[in-house]
């Protein structure tokens, strides 16, 4: 069955004359580099000009803490289940008294880590995380110098008190309608954007930030 | 011309050639990287200095640095000759170029062309002839099946193709009578230019300069897609430096010759009207010399980012069985037309 007139039937007949001189096929070859010369190029310059990236790019992953400043994971351990690369490992512990600042639920992840090298920045985590705890963010995973240091660890998944990361590129009130629809409402008590400015000796509410890339 | 001021002209024009010939071969390294990724939709080298115009610098002193390699299965004084003999042959020819009129200087003639041999076509035959024994010895020495492939090839390749252009050259004695350089360059001023007299001669000239310069699409002693690295896999630091150097100036003599053979040399249609003074139509000369041997350079590296590798059976029929007939028949042609035409006497 033929898709497409695409196709071109070979043909092996004698070359003319003109055709075995090869002069007029390899002036016009010339002329086609030539007309390339003037071309605009497509080069990015690297270090001094960047690629913009998607919107939708998913990169280093984060660990996010909610909005009082406790780690919303609590070692479920689906999104190690959903990972094609089976890249994420995780022992989970049990919250002790006056942890509940530390630790959203009762079970929390005493070490969670997620394997560079194996990731393929599917995103299938994200998705299966009851607890939205996991996200792809539009950070690059940093080179390193090892294997071993290509297994990050929750110093750097999770993400700082001081430096919450951003996550409105991909979280964007679209992608929040589409996640409802498919079934996140117990997530959706807070903007995912918005957290609280936490004091590090009293970690009580003080006041609400828009989260921004400062 | 006393001996002594004959000794110091002769000194500086030595020098001269040879400091222009190096510099237009480090920098035809540098244009050809820049042509290359031009035609190919890149920007190429443009790190070091402005427009990386100092990469020929960063170049060599890489080549300067890196390791030198000798594999001790080679013969090693062998080895280190092949380099020395491209190198050395490379710079030999630059002798017989007629680089432009004379100058006028108190009264005194300076030719500015190192010596004007009456046999100068001869000359830079034999020498561009040696200079496939550099590739030869330096294949042989390296004891490497690529390499040695590479040498064998780059011989038979020069054999062949020397065949051919010394016939096309015959033709172009015929019409102008001389074997030198200087008197051939002469004849052409005006539009008197060879290649109008002498077409087919010089386009069967120009493909065996690509072939004799070992430039694609005759590279097939170096081709890397087959022979890693051909005649040169064994080599590094400033060895290797020195082969791919004379490949450059090859390159800029081939461009000279053709220049000066075929398209008037230092000749410059029109501008005796406009110049008089026998200096500075010297001085002219030698510029429009460089601008035809810039656009042939360019034209050896446009046309190696243009046309695929021949594959070896193909050079060999392209050369024996395309070549060399229609030099001859361009012989036999130029002999007619000369005969009738009465040019002949
Ligand atoms: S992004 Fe995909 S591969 Fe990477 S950890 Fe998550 S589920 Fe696994
Ligand atoms: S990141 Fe989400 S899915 Fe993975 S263990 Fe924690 S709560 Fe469960």
């Amino acid at each position: 069955m033929q898709l497409t007139n695409r196709s071109k039937v070979v043909s092996k007949k004698e070359m003319t004359f003109v055709e075995r001189m090869y002069l007029p096929a390899i002036f016009s070859g010339m002329m086609i580099t030539f007309s390339h010369f003037f071309r605009k190029k497509p080069t990015i310059k690297y270090p001094e000009q960047t690629r913009e990236f998607s919107g939708v790019f998913r990169g280093q992953h984060v660990l996010k803490r909610d909005e009082n400043g406790a780690e919303r994971c609590t070692a479920c351990g689906l999104c190690a289940v959903a990972c094609p690369a089976e890249a994420i490992t995780m022992t989970a512990a049990e919250r002790e008294p006056g942890e509940e600042h530390l630790y959203r639920e009762e079970k929390y992840a005493a070490k969670y880590e997620i394997n560079m090298l194996r990731c393929i920045f599917c995103g299938d985590c994200e998705e299966a995380c009851p607890k939205e705890a996991i996200f792809l963010t539009d950070r690059k995973v940093d080179t390193m110098y090892n294997r071993g240091a290509l297994v990050f660890g929750k110093d750097i998944l999770v993400e700082s008190l001081e430096n919450p990361i951003d996550l409105s590129k991909r979280q964007t009130p679209e992608v929040k309608e589409f996640k409802k629809q498919k079934g996140y409402q117990h997530n959706e008590t807070h903007d995912l954007n918005t957290r609280t400015e936490m004091d590090p000796k009293n970690p009580r509410p003080v006041q609400k930030k828009k989260l921004g890339n400062s | 011309m006393t001996l002594q001021s004959l000794l110091i002209y002769k000194g500086i024009m030595v020098l001269a050639v040879f400091a222009i010939t190096l510099l237009v071969a480090t920098y035809s390294t540098y244009a050809e990287r820049k042509i290359a990724a031009f035609l190919q939709d890149r920007i190429g080298p443009d790190r070091a200095g402005p427009f990386g115009i100092l990469q020929p610098l960063a170049d060599a002193v890489k080549m300067f640095m890196k390791e030198e390699m000798i594999p001790s299965v080679s013969n090693k004084a062998l080895f280190i000759l092949g380099p020395s003999i491209a190198m050395l042959t490379a710079c030999l020819t630059g002798v017989v170029i007629p680089w432009g009129k004379s100058l006028w200087i108190g009264g005194t003639e300076y030719p500015l062309q190192i010596t004007d041999l009456n046999i100068g076509i001869l000359y830079l035959f034999g020498v561009i002839s040696l200079g496939v024994y550099g590739i030869m010895i330096g294949g042989w020495a390296s004891n490497n099946k690529y390499s040695l492939l590479g040498g064998i090839r780059a011989s038979s390749q020069m054999i062949s193709y020397e065949v051919a252009m010394g016939l096309s050259i015959i033709a172009l004695v015929m019409t102008t009578g001389s074997l030198s350089l200087r008197e051939i360059a002469a004849q052409q001023s005006g539009w008197h230019w060879n290649v109008v007299y002498q077409p087919l001669g010089c386009l069967i000239f120009i493909i065996c300069a690509f072939a004799e310069t070992n430039r694609a699409p005759f590279d097939l002693p170096e081709c890397e897609t087959e022979l890693v690295g051909g005649y040169h896999t064994e080599y590094s630091s400033m060895k290797l430096g020195f082969f791919l150097f004379a490949e450059y100036i090859n390159m800029f003599i081939s461009s000279a010759v053709i220049s000066t053979f075929y398209f008037g040399g230092y000749n410059m249609p029109f501008i005796g009207r406009w110049v008089h003074d026998p200096n500075w139509l010297a001085v002219l000369g030698i510029v429009f010399l460089f601008v035809k041997i810039s656009f042939f350079i360019f034209f050896f590296m446009w046309v190696r980012w243009t046309l695929p590798r021949f594959r070896y059976d193909q050079l060999m029929n392209l050369g024996w069985k395309i070549l060399i007939p229609l030099s001859i028949l361009n012989i036999v042609i130029t002999g007619f037309v000369m005969y009738f035409t009465g040019s002949l006497n």
